[in-house]
Parts: structure tokens; sequence; C-alpha cells
């Protein structure tokens, strides 16, 4: 018999029932919770008169619609207050923790979850967010679901799925200076495309991924939807261990001890048989930067805008023509040329403290460049903001012409007032690229914290690897 | 949930890869608390050509005459034909809520990200997956055809051309049972309320820290 993946592994481990087509059941241990797609699964619950089923399993903060500036009036929108003001009620009706737009924990939900320690290896975890595969960066299997299937493990603590098959995507080498997770996984999506992981579980490894912080790691997992895939996952080491030890959620002494025997077992046996493997090669990735509307749509900081005409593919070439007039570029241009009118520093994907600081690196002493309209940091984290500041982030970017805004999903999702008008051009460190994400008719370019950093300086994409950097230390 | 089982419908065409939920439906109707409604601004950005938020009366927005669900003759579609990774993006159930809220029951595509894909059996709306090659040539059909309509069977799997033509498709047994009766997932569940039970007991000795 062949060895098992990671995946298999926590796939076995939470199996409740199968039915005879493969459905199984699956048994959920952490159920993250926010305002946008959890409202109706409460109604639900209410119409049928059911109870969670274990309600100490589920923790809840607003995120998607919070304010990231002017807190001291409130949620000034009607209806954003309306739903975050419905998850309030419905966290005290069940007596569900939740951190509350006033808690200095409260923040992005894929940000907290780790930083509580709530987030622990082994874990079956959810979320009705897709980028919930962030929290596979701790060897948990961590999917987003629907809003149904939030009804669903709220009732029965359980999801109905059928077992994905295994993808490895091992990245070996040691990158460049200034190369970042992000370029990373910009790479790995420029690779196997957004849809390349549908129908996967992908488990990211190779000496890259071993070397990567967990924040980095986090960073990862978190786009792994983006490359189709429900989850991302990596193996336990000593830096997850390290990362865990004392977070307030996590297990402590004789717990603490016993968990972590338990969790060096999470881990892609030797002879383990994926269905698919990828491998990238660290050393040769260079800065990515999108230039579509899809995540897929990336090259390097090097690069040009393609032209569609060489794209054989009537689907595809279509697709390339749509993108370029919806982001007003022309095939051939270089993206080094590209002008940008504002920068967007946050998001699960890049709003972490170590995120905060390559920024920071990039910009100290320096001015964000005139043509830029607005840049913004926007901290994962009520924690991560208060970290930030402790270390006089906070002065170095508003030095430099930032604002510096409070914690929330802001200008990823642009559900509050933070959002890009029509035809303006921003450089960000988010997750998607699709037409209309930070705004009606906004143009997203995804990139690092650092390249946005770089790009907020020079007014235009600039490659992070070739600037003199002013050492912190 | 409303039951699925046969469908004659008027099928619209999308012509275009990797269409996401933002572009199903915007963020900013993200903020209803309602499963209901949603209809009105599917696919808000490319229907109108005003920007539309929530409140809004929708009769009286300008509409876009280039988009396809606005040409009178796919008019009443309740079969949509898209292109490959539809539904790609973000978990927003509110997706599937607006496809069905506008009329829509079937999805045809050469594929579909997983979560979208999952989140319409949970609302009785059903995404066919046909190879590539395949779908092509329904793009090809529909354009020559005005009042092109397709009949799907759920039951026999199975979808029936306006030529007669048979198309056999693929669909878990669990989630076919389950929209075939209009059954409701966690009434299912709950039917192994022991199960579910022997696990957690079980569970709470091998790893004792996921339950303090």
């Amino acid at each position: 018999m062949t060895g098992k993946t990671l995946y298999d592994k926590l796939w076995d481990a939470h199996v409740v029932r199968t039915e005879p087509d493969g459905t199984t059941l699956i048994y959920i241990d952490r159920h993250l919770v926010h305002e946008v797609t959890s409202p109706q699964a409460f109604e639900g619950l209410r119409l049928a008169g059911r109870k969670p089923w274990r309600a100490a399993s589920v923790l809840a903060v607003p995120d998607h619609n919070v304010p990231t500036k002017g807190l001291e009036h409130g949620v000034t929108d009607p209806v954003s207050r309306l739903q975050i003001e419905t998850l309030d009620e419905n966290c005290a009706e069940h007596g569900i923790t939740e951190f509350k737009m006033n808690d200095v924990r409260q923040g992005i939900v894929h940000v907290i979850g780790p930083e509580q320690g709530a987030t622990l290896p082994g874990m079956t975890v959810v979320c009705g967010d897709s980028h919930t595969s962030t929290h596979g960066a701790f060897a948990a299997l961590a999917q987003g679901i629907g809003t149904s299937e939030v009804e669903h493990v709220l009732a029965t603590q359980c999801l109905l799925q059928k077992k994905a098959k295994n993808m490895r995507i091992r990245v070996d080498g040691a990158p460049a200076p200034g190369i970042t997770a992000k370029d990373i996984v910009l790479a790995i999506i420029g690779r196997i495309g957004t849809a390349g992981g549908t129908g996967y579980a992908i488990e990211y490894a190779g000496s890259a991924i071993r070397a990567l912080s967990m924040e980095g790691r986090m960073t990862v997992c978190n786009m792994s939807i983006e490359a189709g895939a429900r989850c991302g996952m990596m193996a336990v080491d000593d830096t997850t261990l390290a990362y865990l030890k004392d977070r307030p959620y996590a297990p402590k002494g004789a717990l603490w001890k016993q968990a972590v025997a338990a969790w060096r077992e999470l881990k892609s046996d030797d002879d383990a048989v994926f269905d698919k493997e990828v491998r990238l090669n660290a050393a040769e990735i260079r800065p990515h930067v999108t230039w579509g509307t899809s995540p897929e749509m990336v090259t390097t900081i090097d690069g040009r805008v393609p032209d569609p005409a060489q794209e054989t593919d009537a689907v595809k070439r279509g697709g390339m023509e749509r993108a370029l007039s919806y982001m007003g570029l022309k095939p051939g241009a270089a993206i080094t040329g590209i002008a940008l009118d504002k920068i967007f520093i946050g998001s699960c994907t890049n709003a972490r403290i170590e995120d905060l600081r390559a920024a920071a690196q990039i910009v100290r002493g320096k001015k964000v460049a005139r043509n830029i309209k607005l840049a913004m940091v926007v901290p994962g984290s009520g924690l991560v903001k208060q970290q930030a500041e402790k270390e006089s982030l906070d002065k170095i970017f508003i030095e430099a012409g930032f604002e510096w805004r409070a914690p929330g999903c802001s200008m990823c999702l642009a559900m509050n007032a933070d959002r890009l008008e029509p035809g303006e051009r921003c450089a960000s460190t988010s997750n998607r690229n699709f037409e209309g994400r930070q705004g009606q008719g906004g143009r997203t370019h995804l990139v690092s914290p650092a390249m946005a950093a770089a790009a907020a300086v020079a007014g235009h994409f600039v490659d992070v690897t070739k600037l003199q950097v002013t050492s912190s230390k | 949930m409303e039951k699925f089982t046969t469908l004659k419908g008027l099928v619209a065409p999308l012509d275009r890869a990797n269409v996401d939920t933002d572009a199903i439906i915007p963020k900013q109707f993200l903020k209803s608390i309602k499963r209901t409604g949603f209809g009105p601004n599917l696919f808000d950005e490319w229907r109108y050509l005003d920007h539309g938020e929530p409140g809004m009366d929708n009769s009286l927005r300008p509409l876009n005459p280039d988009f396809v669900l606005n040409q009178p003759r796919y008019r009443g579609a309740g079969i949509l034909l898209a292109r490959g990774n539809f539904g790609c993006g973000s978990s927003r159930e509110h997706a599937p809520w607006a496809l069905q809220d506008y009329g829509f029951r079937a999805l045809i595509a050469p594929g579909f990200a997983d979560i979208f894909y999952n989140n319409c059996f949970k609302n009785g709306l059903l995404p066919i997956v046909l190879d590539g090659n395949v779908v092509d040539r329904l793009f090809k059909e529909v354009e020559a055809a005005p009042g092109y309509a397709l009949i799907v069977d759920l039951a026999a799997q199975r979808i029936t051309t306006p030529s007669g033509e048979i198309l056999p498709f693929e669909v878990d047994a669990f989630r076919k049972h389950c929209l075939l009766n209009g059954l409701d997932d966690i009434g299912l569940t709950l039917q192994h309320r022991d199960d579910i039970k022997a696990y957690e007991a079980r569970r709470r000795m091998e790893a004792p820290w996921l339950f303090t």
C-alpha cells in the first residue's frame, strides 16, 4: 500500500460517514464567521428551529463592511450597519464569541484566526469566504464554503462533500532578494492557470516553501483559490510550532506537548502518490505583476503586455482582448511603463506585520509620487496595527504620504467606502484583479507589498530587486 | 429547496471564459441579509450602463443593448450556456441566488469553479459539465437558431437538442437524489446525529485540545 498525502491524513481523520457514491460527512473543528455570508444562514436556523451544534467552535468577526477611517462616527452606511448589527445579534443569541468592531483583536477573518491560534494543525477549518484556504499554511484542511454550507455546519458540525484529488506543487531553490511569497504564488497561478487546481487539494512543498515564514506561507495558501483549488496546505515543521506557541487559543502545558506529538505526523508520507505534480525553480522567479482581469493574466516586471493576436485559442484571445480594453493597455507595452493612480497595501493576502515591514522598508525616507492620488495601508487586524505602531511603521508611511487606516477587508473588494473610481489604476497587494472588483471600472494590478510600495514612490511599476533599500537596522 | 426533474428551457449564451462571481453579482448587493431579490442585479455591471446600488429602481436604469441577456431573443431564458471556469472567485452564494432569481434553472459549461458548483446544488440550480467541443457546437447552434431550447432530464442524465440529439451528462448520485426530491441537506445529515456524536466522543479522546 502506498503512503498517504497530508490531505489524505486530514481527510481520513475527519470522516464521520460515507455514502455509497463517495459523498462524505466530514467533521468541522473550527468555523469562522463574518457578516456578509452568515445572516441568511442564521435566519435559516431560526426558521427551522435549530441551534448551533457546537457554538464554542465558532469565532466571528465583522471585516468586509467595516470602515477604515472615521470609526468614531460608527458605520454610516445603513445597509452595512444592518449587516454588522445582524452579526452582533446572531452571535449574542447563540453564545458565539465575536471580536466586535471596537475590539483590538478585530480584523480580517483570515488574519485573526491564525493570530489568535484559533487555527491549529490537523483542524478542519471552514468559513463562508473563499480565502479560507489561507489557514492551510498550518497543515489544516481549510476550505471556503457557501452560505447554505455555513448553515449546514452551524446545525450539524459537518460538511457534506466528496474527496478532492491530490496535487503537489514543489518550489525548490533560493529566491533572489526582494522576491516574496506573493511572487511565488503569482508564478504558480501563471503556470497552472486559474482553473488548474479545480477539483484538487494542493500541497505546497519544496525548500523555497519550507524557507518561508508562516506569514509568507499564508500568502501562498491564501491564493490557492485563485488557482482554482478550494484548499491549499503545507506540512507542519518547527516554523509552524514556533508561530503557534503561546497564542491565546493554542493549547498550553501538557496539552501542548500532546498536540505537538500529533502534529509532527502532519506531512505527506515519503511514498505518497499525487494525482498531479508541478515543479517550479524559485531562483528563476522574478517580481510578478498582473496585467489583465484574471490572476492568471500575469507577467514579470521585465515583461510586456501580451498581444492577443499571438493567441491561437479563440476563447482565450477574446478574453485577452476584453481584458486589455478594460485595463486600458496596449499589446507590447512595458510593465515598468504603467503609471498608477492609487496604491492599496492590505487584504487577507498581504496585511500582516511582515508585509507592512517589507513595504515600510521601501518607502522609508521617501515620498509617494505626485501622480498617486491615494496610497493607503490597511493593517490586517487591530493587533497588527498595534504592533506596526510600536515599530513606528505608521510614521514611516504617513511621512511618505500614505494614509494609515483601521483594519478590515477595505479596497480588496470595495464593500466599504474604499474603492477605485472608473478608469483609476491601482497597484494592489490583494488577490483578485477581476473587472469591477475594487470599484466599477477600476483597474487592478496584483503585486507584492514591496512592489506596491516601490510603485507608490516611483508612480509606476519598478523592479524592487534593483532598488537600493535603506536598512532599518 | 425547489425540486429539479425535467426542464425545457430557452438557452442564452454567455461567450466568455472565467466569469467570476464578482461579475455575476457585484459586491454592493451582498449587503442584503436576505436570500431573494438578487435577480435584477445579476451581471449588473455588464447589463446596465449606469452604476447600480442597492435600493435603486432597476426598471428605470439604462440597459446595455450589447449585453446578451438584454437581447429580446433571449428573454425568458432558463438555461445559461457558458465557458470554462464559470463561477470562479468568491464563495458568495449570492451568485447562484441571483442566477436562480433571474430565472435560470440550469447552467451548461465545460467546467465550473468548485465552490460555485457546490453552491448551485444547494439551491435547485443544476450545473452541467459538457465536453468543450460539445459546448463549442452548442454556442454555434444557439447563435444560428432563435428560440433554441434544450430539454434537460435529470433523472435520465441527458439533454435533448432541438434536432433530437441526446447529450448525456454526469452528476453525483447523492446530489442528483437531493435535487430530484428537493431534499434539505441539513435534515438528511441530522438523521445521522448518532454518528456525529460518536465521532465527536472518539475525537475528544484522541485530540482533546480541539475541544477546550
